[in-house]
């Protein structure tokens, strides 16, 4: 232990989780299924309408039921909270709906009850009347139509990229991001070939198996909330605002998440729970059903019109992107999806003459944020089926296309930022190799037919944002890691305490990982966007390092020369006379960053690193019933050097079967604003018989250099390659171009029939 | 709301009684009186098997059974699988081959993996399919709990069953 050399072994370990034994038990703690002693249970009553003013909301029947503890409605919220107005990004969500509703499912009301079943009726019973006003769907439409989701922007402040915003009144655009690198108008004008082409990503939605759930119990100086969150820091930040307290009054408690995947960020249910608890004086519990996580937060529906200059040769000399998201009823973090991801709309390709243009809008739906790939998802969607599109239209084969333009190492991105430690000619190559490209293929025959497919991405980390980690050593030798960051299944835990176990030599099962507490776990900005292996990672390993340094001097103190193996129990007893006494080593990490320039976009330093993802897929087609199956699936990509291998083998593989329930069925149907397929009955999601019938992932040899022990984020980057490597494989089988998601047999079917000059009518 | 009845119940191997209304269902009946939080109501629709439980011997959706219908029967939970000294093979397994993520679906995995190979103790793919198909894991896992089933397999076979 007081070894300068490092014996380590810990990084790079297919270590199995440290709570398994408790998951596999049906032990391991989540939100939804905790109680605490005097509780109430709340039972939301939602909005009917998609845009609307609330004329009355009879609670008469309601209070009625017996039972019934209380009905909470935004008059009582104002009355504890005065600004009752939430949001990561901008100030517009209210507790519960003030005046209008802007979309069906809005939280309109509260009833609160001991028996969770009383909740429920007397909920059904409150009756709401609106004054319906026109309601706006369409992102596009969004841009120009008369009807306003909000009379004016309401940015908060948290991010200093979106304060121009304040004020602005009579629009529905949240963010206008926009990029401007070269000459593309000249570029456009010199120009052998353009392609145009528009590309539409669906509405779909998280849904964790952990439905949303939190508990707030308010006291008068202090309030605790148990919540299944990804962003416990930034809870407690955003409750002690509205609150008007200090951070120090607010305790947030975060067990394991049944999933997350975006859904659980920043702040859900716990305004609302805060609220109730504040008005009831008990703690109070909301944990919604699988039908209400229809009406809390989904990915963004996009359409993105991409526009491509190409010369003789096959370059790529320009490129225009036209991104608008669409981000329902309140922005969540929309407008930095809208520029975060808006920022590499034009690919993984070299390109000297690049404008992009993206929108974050807001609409009369469920909002959208996050969805595992911060809006990337639906950029590669577009940019690799266009990339397709070109190389058939100019016959060239697609890898070979991509070869030729694609960004190579220490050459800028759109941004101006130049490629470092992103290994994208190696992820596009080993997808190749896979794929057995070069090989004949079979192509079917008959009513079978069969093609593949690639495609290849590159997303930069959310920046600038801060971690903080602390490493407390007790004097028996064993320690305890306080960290943030929230296991939602992607194996956090595990990996921190692997980036312990290397720094002080021990093995990783032997760390114990703190659950999440705000009242000891210090700050993190939020477990998202594949961030936190690095960005913690390096907090945790700075935290580890210190401890190690202070043991060093605690050693040399009691007269112990440094490589000796005495343990680190007798240093102890040695310095303090019994076993007594802690050593703390805290770290905090944030990375360099140069925002972009407002005008036209660019930054020498966009991001602290680049996560690449390729993937490839073979499909087999009955052109009978546009069903298609896919044979192939291949995931590569380049996460550094990975910490647990074994983990990131299931990250990548969930996160490419999650897409391909994106891409292949997941559509949630929207009729006049209304969700009429709010269940999992009517919303399919992958089963096992989804499952490709040969998946392989691979991460490539990689190191990332500012990375902890050469590591970068993986959870998300399995997502950004599915869909246009089928939609590709799709028109490679039977020479049909499909640009809007899903790709679902129907849709197959209708271009089939449409080539054929045969077809469907319209349902 | 209507009255409570007392139903008696074998609940992991032990007699128990419950006090339940007729629109309870058994994972509100087991969360709630026997603080047994292993099954868990998901989708509510008996479609995601994240409440598997085990009715006489029988995997069953327990958010779509009503707690009444136990009355007399043998209820048996994830609960149950583990000793003070070991696992059931079948959660070793999925340990080793790490066949979750968040883990909020496992104990249904878990118990539908333990009646499958109760009925075919050798399952080929086809049948690990088909008998996992009422189960969903949205974290998706599947390529590694099918790998889980054929290590649980080879666990049960090389061990005496209890």
């Amino acid at each position: 232990m007081t070894t300068t050399t490092i014996p380590g072994g810990q990084v790079g370990r297919s270590l199995s989780r440290l709570e398994a034994q408790d998951k596999v038990t049906g032990r391991a703690e989540y939100t939804h299924t905790m109680r605490i002693p005097g509780m109430l249970y709340g039972k939301i009553f939602r909005s009917t309408v998609a845009h609307g003013r609330i004329k009355s909301i009879d609670t008469g029947a309601a209070r009625a039921v017996p039972g019934v503890h209380s009905i909470v409605t935004a008059e009582d919220v104002l009355k504890v909270i005065p600004n009752p107005y939430y949001g990561p990004a901008f100030h517009d969500q209210p507790i519960l709906a003030i005046d209008k509703v802007r979309y069906v499912g809005e939280p309109v009301a509260v009833v609160l009850a001991f028996d969770p079943h009383v909740a429920e009726e007397a909920m059904q019973q409150i009756v709401a009347e609106y004054d319906e006003l026109p309601a706006v769907y369409d992102e596009v439409e969004a841009m120009t139509s008369p009807v306003h989701v909000h009379d004016a922007l309401k940015p908060a402040g948290t991010f200093a990229d979106l304060k121009h915003l304040t004020g602005r009144k009579q629009t529905n655009i949240a963010l206008d991001f926009r990029l401007r690198r070269g000459d593309a108008d000249k570029a456009f004008a010199e120009a052998l070939h353009v392609f145009d082409h528009t590309f539409r990503t669906q509405k779909v939605l998280h849904l964790p198996f952990e439905p949303f759930a939190s508990i707030a119990d308010a006291r008068d100086r202090s309030l605790t909330l148990y919540t299944a969150s990804q962003s416990p820091s930034f809870v407690r930040i955003e409750i002690a605002r509205l609150l008007g307290w200090p951070e120090n009054r607010v305790r947030v408690k975060v067990p394991f998440l049944g999933g997350g995947y975006g859904a659980k960020l920043y702040i859900k249910l716990e305004a609302l729970v805060t609220a109730l608890s504040m008005v009831a004086r008990r703690p109070v519990k909301v944990a919604l059903t699988m039908e209400e996580q229809f009406y809390t937060i989904t990915k963004h529906p996009s359409t993105f019109r991409i526009k491509s200059a190409v010369d003789k040769d096959g370059r790529i000399t320009a490129r225009k992107c036209e991104v608008w998201w669409n981000g329902g009823a309140y922005a969540d973090i929309g407008p930095r999806v809208t520029q975060k991801s808006g920022f590499t709309a034009s690919g993984p390709y070299d390109i000297d003459n690049v404008e992009i243009d993206s929108y974050a809008l807001y609409t009369n739906l469920t909002p959208a944020g996050a969805l595992r790939g911060f809006g990337i998802p639906q950029l590669v969607w577009a940019y690799e089926s266009h990339t397709d599109m070109i190389a058939r239209a100019l016959k060239l084969d697609p890898l070979e296309f991509r070869r030729k333009n694609i960004l190579r190492e220490g050459r800028p991105q759109a941004t101006g930022t130049v490629l470092k430690d992103a290994a994208i000619e190696t992820v596009l190559e080993r997808v190749a190799e896979r794929m057995n490209w070069t090989q004949p293929f079979d192509r079917g025959k008959g009513g079978v037919r069969r093609g593949r497919g690639i495609g290849i991405a590159l997303k930069a980390v959310i920046s600038p944002t801060t971690s903080v980690a602390i490493v407390n050593l007790y004097a028996d030798g064993s320690c305890v890691l306080y960290c943030g960051t929230v296991d939602m299944g992607q194996g956090s835990d595990t990996a921190m305490a692997q980036v312990v176990g290397e720094v002080l030599n021990m093995p990783a099962e032997t760390v114990r990982v703190m659950q999440r507490d705000t009242d000891v776990t210090p700050y993190d900005m939020g477990t998202l966007g594949s961030r936190s292996l690095f960005h913690m990672g390096h907090a945790v390993r700075l935290a580890a390092e210190e401890v190690r340094v202070k043991l060093q001097a605690l050693a040399r103190d009691v007269g112990v020369l440094d490589g000796s193996n005495i343990p680190v129990s007798e240093l102890f007893k040695k310095k303090y006379g019994m076993q007594a006494g802690n050593i703390v080593g805290t770290g905090t990490y944030k990375p360099d960053y140069v925002p972009p320039d407002p005008a036209t976009g660019l930054t020498p330093n966009a991001t602290p690193f680049w996560m690449i993802a390729g993937a490839g897929a073979e499909v087999e087609i009955d052109t009978e019933t546009g069903h298609v199956r896919i044979t192939r699936l291949i995931n590569v990509a380049d996460c550094g050097k990975p910490i647990n291998p074994k983990i990131v083998e299931s990250q990548l593989s969930g996160a490419a079967l999650m897409q391909l329930g994106f891409t292949m069925f997941e559509k949630m149907h929207i009729d006049g604003g209304q969700v009429t397929n709010a269940s999992l009955a009517d919303y399919k999601i992958p089963g096992i018989f989804d499952v490709p019938i040969v998946m392989e992932n691979e991460t490539v040899e990689a190191y990332q250099h500012n990375g902890p022990f050469g590591a970068k984020g993986i959870g998300e980057v399995a997502t950004f390659c599915v869909s246009p490597a089928i939609a590709n494989a799709i028109d490679d089988a039977v020479g049909v171009r499909l640009t809007e998601l899903p790709l679902n047999p129907e849709a197959v079917l209708r271009a089939l029939r449409a080539k054929d000059g045969n077809p469907l009518e319209d349902a | 709301m209507s009255a409570a009845r007392t139903i008696r119940f074998t609940l992991n191997g032990e007699p128990v009684t419950a006090e339940v209304k007729p629109h309870h269902n058994v994972v509100e009946m087991l969360q709630t009186q026997f603080e047994l939080h292993g099954a868990r109501e998901s989708c509510g629709q008996g479609l995601c098997g994240c409440c598997t439980v085990l009715v006489n011997g029988r995997a069953v959706s327990a958010c779509l059974y009503l707690a009444p219908f136990v009355d007399g029967a043998e209820v048996t939970t994830v609960e149950h699988l583990a000793t003070r000294d070991a696992l059931d093979p079948v959660q070793e397994a999925f340990i080793e081959t790490g066949a979750f993520q968040c883990g909020y679906c496992t104990p249904g995995f878990v118990l539908m993996t333990g009646q499958l190979l109760d009925e075919h103790p050798d399952p080929d793919d086809d049948q690990i399919r088909h008998y996992l198909t009422g189960n969903l894991c949205r974290c998706a896992a599947y390529p590694e709990i099918i790998n889980a089933v054929k290590v649980a397999a080879r666990k049960r076979q090389s061990r005496p069953t209890p």
